[in-house]
């Protein structure tokens, strides 16, 4: 009986010492709370960039982590759904007592919830090309960013590129562009921006909204096939709305040619599912596709050859995980800004923010992280949160997509404004005085 | 059945109409609120008070609204989501438009007004019941989401359609909403909300009111025999129903996420809908089904229902 007392005690004391020593790791390390979704008629979204988000976080560890700093995550599930997406945040937003400091939860509705939040935690909200798009304004949300693009910024770039096909944007008067959406916040985001491009080109903007799910687009496309015949189309959907967009186009017999994809309109998962529908698609990017770049090549041998891949080798290179890659780049670049600040420490959310708002993302610095030319160079103030960068336009021929076309910058001239003046209305409801002291 | 009422006698009639009279419900009563306020906010971290209990909390109030209309005047009711959505946005605009109003009279506005709204859109109940009303109010929930979707003016213009409730105080520097309320500020206030309101919803159904919306449900030809208006009645039932669910629906927004976007039907009033028991005239169980209900949310269907059905076992055959 005694012996056996010993032996608990001695057991319980290992238990103790090594509970200890992991608390003491773990405060070393950079925490980041992962929301993700891999269920449900988003999940075609939702699994590509979970894998590459853990990949490339998989790969920064494995390289000796952010200047010695390794990462850290917890992930849940929240399938798309705003308010599990809160409960999910609550849920994972610390860990062992250390808060995380960024989070990114790939959906417009959650990052709205999430902005008081995170604001009360001292967190990051990065929100890559999606979600509150006047959140650019980094006077106002000191810790939204929206880098490196916006709903709005694409939408006039995309006008550029359309201007660009029918000879000039002096010729898109009296020409007709569609834009086909998600109704929800997400899809809802591009509508001020393109009114306000209609009044300024003179071409007249059709808005057709697609509920949740996405799958009974018949009568839209009946609309747009046989009475309003629109010369372009833009699509803003997510999940299995935008395959379904692209099988009804084709079987009323709306050129698909015509269809421009945003985006989160833009994956393998989109055109694939329609199979030989969707030759002729065409669809944005703020970078490019592919796996023929260094860090690919690098993430296969160090993750996915040591056993440690997060999903399917294949998917690797694909639009959806290269847009994650996108994110986990200036994630770890502003990691490293601020620790040229504060010290190679594994550094807290009001300091990342700083770190964001010094990110310098030159061509050189890309080609050194192995991502020479994947996208055009960021560069993030303090004024402004989405910096200035651009797309450039894929066309699918059935199995890959190809004949990128050139860079198309947003235009910013009328962008900008507008976010300026729908951020102080925000500063204004919500009794917030703006940081006077950016530039 | 846990206890019996044998050997509990009323002498008084203010004992026979005391609004729990049988000692063991009151003490379980009691002590259901002493732990409320005192031990669950010692014990509880952010993540229970915040994602679990408030949840819990505005739930409870959209079932108890619910359970007026379908329970007490049975009128089959799938409008519940679109009655939210209703004192959400009237909360909203009230907030935004008179910016000292104080939050309990914001909320008391946006009940009132979507009490309106839940009247007109009662009135079919008074020429066709069941299923057919179901589907009837089921247009609420479509028509007031597409209205709030399609009109820029009750989002304030906002160019994604989401509602953001600026931050209100409750009193001196205590936030109720924004970024600096705390969560115990939060669970006392919803927590006081949800017990004033359930007291308020049992004393009206103990009134002439309430028997009038039971007479309704169990025979309408014969209240209307007896001499109850069933315009009156289910008309009031639509009102202060709506006025339950205008509230938290407003709480919703305003408390938990923040915002309000095209809101899915909530699964906890569809689970009130085929869940539907007599039990539920009892309120603090009815409270205690929505936690359990919110609660289990990630649970698997299997455990959930387990539950469920060893809660209503227990507690079910006492009332």
């Amino acid at each position: 009986m005694k012996n056996l007392v010993k032996k608990i005690t001695i057991v319980m004391l290992i238990g103790v010492v090594f509970s200890l020593t992991g608390l003491a790791q773990a405060a070393e390390k950079i925490y980041v709370p992962m929301l993700t979704y891999t269920t449900g008629p988003y999940a075609p979204g939702g699994i590509p960039v979970d894998q590459g988000f853990r990949d490339y976080f998989k790969y920064v560890n494995a390289s000796g982590g952010v200047n010695g700093v390794m990462l850290d995550w917890d992930t849940c599930e929240y399938g798309y759904n705003t308010d599990r997406g809160v409960e999910c945040y609550e849920r994972i937003k610390s860990k062992n007592g250390q808060m995380g400091v960024a989070v990114f939860p790939l959906s417009t509705g959650v990052t709205y919830a999430l902005i008081p939040r995170t604001k009360a935690d001292g967190m990051v909200l990065h929100s890559m090309g999606y979600g509150r798009t006047d959140a650019s304004d980094g006077r106002v949300f000191g810790h939204v960013f929206t880098a490196p693009m916006t709903y709005w910024s694409q939408a006039s770039a995309i006008t550029r590129y359309i201007g660009d096909q029918i000879g000039g944007l002096n010729n898109l008067k009296g020409k007709k562009i569609a834009l086909v959406y998600h109704n929800s916040a997400y899809g809802k985001e591009p509508i001020p921006t393109l009114e306000a491009l209609s009044a300024k080109y003179g071409f007249k903007f059709l808005k057709y909204p697609v509920n949740h799910p996405g799958l009974e687009q018949k009568s839209t496309w009946l609309k747009i096939g046989r009475q309003t015949k629109p010369d372009f189309t833009i699509i803003f959907g997510w999940g299995v709305m935008t395959q379904t967009s692209i099988k009804e186009a084709k079987a009323i017999g709306y050129p698909v040619s015509k269809l421009i994809g945003n985006w989160w309109s833009a994956s393998e998962n989109d055109t694939r599912p329609a199979g030989a529908a969707s030759v002729g698609y065409k669809a944005a990017g703020f970078h490019t596709i592919g796996k023929n770049y260094q860090l690919h090549k690098d993430i296969l041998a160090k993750v996915y050859g040591a056993g440690n891949g997060s999903g399917d080798k294949s998917v690797v290179g694909e639009v959806l995980y290269n847009r994650a890659l996108v994110q986990g780049v200036i994630f770890t670049e502003a990691i490293r800004a601020a620790q040229n600040k504060y010290g190679n420490i594994a550094i807290n959310g009001k300091q990342l923010a700083w770190g964001y708002e010094h990110v310098n993302l030159t061509s050189s610095r890309l080609r050194e992280m192995g991502l020479g030319g994947f996208m055009k160079p960021l560069k993030i103030t303090c004024a402004n949160h989405e910096g200035a960068n651009s797309l450039l336009i894929h066309e699918w021929d059935g199995k890959n997509w190809v004949n990128p076309s050139k860079w198309y910058s947003p235009m910013y001239d009328v962008t900008r404004p507008m976010i300026e003046s729908s951020a102080a209305a925000y500063a204004k409801e919500n009794g917030i005085t703006p940081r006077s002291n950016c530039n | 059945m846990i206890y019996r009422e044998a050997g509990q006698f009323k002498t008084t009639y203010k004992s026979d109409q005391a609004l729990l009279p049988i000692a063991q419900d009151r003490f379980f009563v009691m002590a259901l609120i002493a732990f409320a306020y005192i031990v669950i906010p010692m014990v509880a971290n952010d993540y229970w008070l915040n994602s679990i209990f408030l949840q819990f909390f505005i739930f409870s109030l959209a079932a108890l609204g619910l359970n007026i209309l379908t329970g007490y005047a049975g009128q089959l009711s799938l409008g519940t989501g679109g009655f939210m959505a209703c004192g959400a946005f009237s909360a909203f605009k009230l907030a935004t438009s008179f910016p000292d109003l104080h939050i309990v009279f914001v909320l008391f506005l946006a009940g009132l007004i979507t009490a309106v709204v839940g009247m007109f859109f009662g009135i079919p109940s008074l020429r066709i019941k069941g299923f057919y009303l179901a589907v009837a109010t089921l247009a609420a929930q479509f028509f007031l989401l597409w209205l709030f979707n399609r009109v820029p003016w009750f989002t304030n213009y906002s160019s994604s359609g989401v509602i953001s409730p600026p931050p209100i105080k409750l009193f001196g520097d205590y936030y109720i909403t924004g970024t600096e309320a705390t969560n115990l500020t939060q669970y006392f206030f919803t927590l006081t909300l949800v017990i004033v309101l359930a007291l308020a919803a049992r004393n009206i159904i103990r009134g002439h009111i309430g028997r009038s919306w039971m007479a309704i449900r169990d025979m309408d030809i014969a209240a209307e025999i007896i001499g109850i208006s069933p315009l009156k009645a289910k008309l009031s039932a639509f009102a202060v129903s709506s006025f339950y669910c205008g509230i938290a629906g407003a709480l919703w927004a305003f408390l938990y996420t923040g915002g309000w976007r095209g809101f899915r039907y909530p699964k906890i009033i569809l689970g009130a809908i085929h869940d539907y028991h007599w039990w539920f005239g009892f309120y603090p169980g009815l409270i205690c089904w929505c936690g359990i209900y919110c609660g289990t949310a990630d649970f698997s269907q299997f455990r959930s229902g387990v539950i469920r059905f060893g809660v209503i076992r227990f507690f079910g055959n006492a009332y």
